[in-house]
């Protein structure tokens, strides 16, 4: 008859296990499923020059990063000297899709900020940003050197998640090659 | 009586449907049917970015975004569930208010019924046992006789 007092306690324990394993996720993150898939095709008009184009096949060749942003997202103020150092060490090409955005401003913001971008593409009405799964800038895609979508991270990009996210994917990748 | 009234006011505010304010003011699909399909459609795919608004609900850009791609599909000729697989292909079963049933939403649909079937077991368990219980005895609800 132990049981009888055992097994609502027990489950009691389970369901307050769950709940606060729920808890500690945070629901705004949602996986992608582009994650392990080939990137989406884009040909985007740059940010510095409309004349020429910024595409999927410029991705190619080496491990990259696209970064998703817009001058309207605080967020993206917030990663942005993340970038700037990432850029400036050289160890990976950052490029970027300007989401929903005015270009003028856009080019405004990396006079003033710096440009940690290899190029940027213009995605003003939104609908490249929509192919690759995107829902809330700042959002940044790990690409390896064949096109293949190896991470996503949403939220602002810091060194702490640089290290402990983005690198043991990097080496992974290498050593899988 | 003034008190009632006011209580069933606040009571029709508080339970009218989201629906009546509904962000979605393009102009209807010149096929019916496609509007139909368009309006099933936006009611039932979140707005990642307020996840608990559908994108017919929703004022985001990314809502209105995504109102003008389903749209467009569909006077391209498009199938409700090829509408689906783009979304789906992009942004994860989490996109669709109801999710497809496969291997990782399995426990999501089948869960509520394995609880109501352990429910209902449990219940007639607990019925059967009571139905063996001798009866109370009745002089225990009677008045003491007299003495």
């Amino acid at each position: 008859m132990l049981w009888r007092f055992l097994l609502p306690i027990g489950l009691f324990g389970l369901l307050v296990a769950v709940f606060l394993i729920g808890l500690g996720k945070d629901p705004t993150l949602v996986p992608s499923p582009l994650v392990g898939k080939p990137a989406p095709e884009f040909t985007l008009p740059r940010l510095d020059n409309p004349a020429q184009t910024l595409g999927r096949s410029d991705l190619l060749g080496k491990t990259s990063l696209v970064n998703v942003w817009g001058t309207w997202c605080s967020g993206c103020r917030q990663e942005h000297e993340t970038l700037l150092a990432l850029a400036r060490d050289g160890g990976i090409p950052i490029f970027g899709i300007n989401w929903k955005d005015d270009p003028q401003l856009a080019r405004e913001w990396l006079t003033t900020l710096g440009n940690p971008y290899v190029a940027v593409g213009v995605d003003q009405d939104g609908r490249t940003a929509i192919n690759w799964g995107v829902y809330g800038a700042p959002e940044t895609f790990l690409i390896g050197p064949d096109g293949t979508v190896l991470y996503k991270h949403i939220a602002p990009l810091t060194l702490d998640v640089w290290r402990e996210q983005f690198l043991p994917i990097i080496a992974a990748a290498k050593a899988g090659q | 009586m003034l008190r009632f009234r006011a209580a069933i006011c606040v009571l029709t505010l508080a339970l009218s449907p989201g629906f009546l304010f509904a962000m979605d003011t393009d102009a209807k699909l010149s096929d019916p049917v496609q509007q139909e399909t368009y309006e099933r459609l936006t009611h039932e795919v979140r707005c990642l970015v307020c996840q608990n608004q559908t994108i017919a609900d929703s004022s985001a850009p990314l809502a209105s975004d995504l109102r003008r791609e389903i749209r467009q599909m569909l006077e391209e000729g498009r199938s409700e569930t090829e509408v689906k697989t783009f979304l789906l292909d992009r942004y994860g079963d989490f996109v669709l208010y109801k999710p497809r049933f496969k291997g990782s939403t399995a426990a999501l649909w089948l869960a509520p019924f394995l609880l109501l079937l352990i429910g209902g077991f449990a219940l007639s368990r607990i019925i059967q046992r009571r139905a063996a219980l001798p009866a109370p005895a009745d002089d225990e609800e009677e008045p003491p006789a007299a003495a």
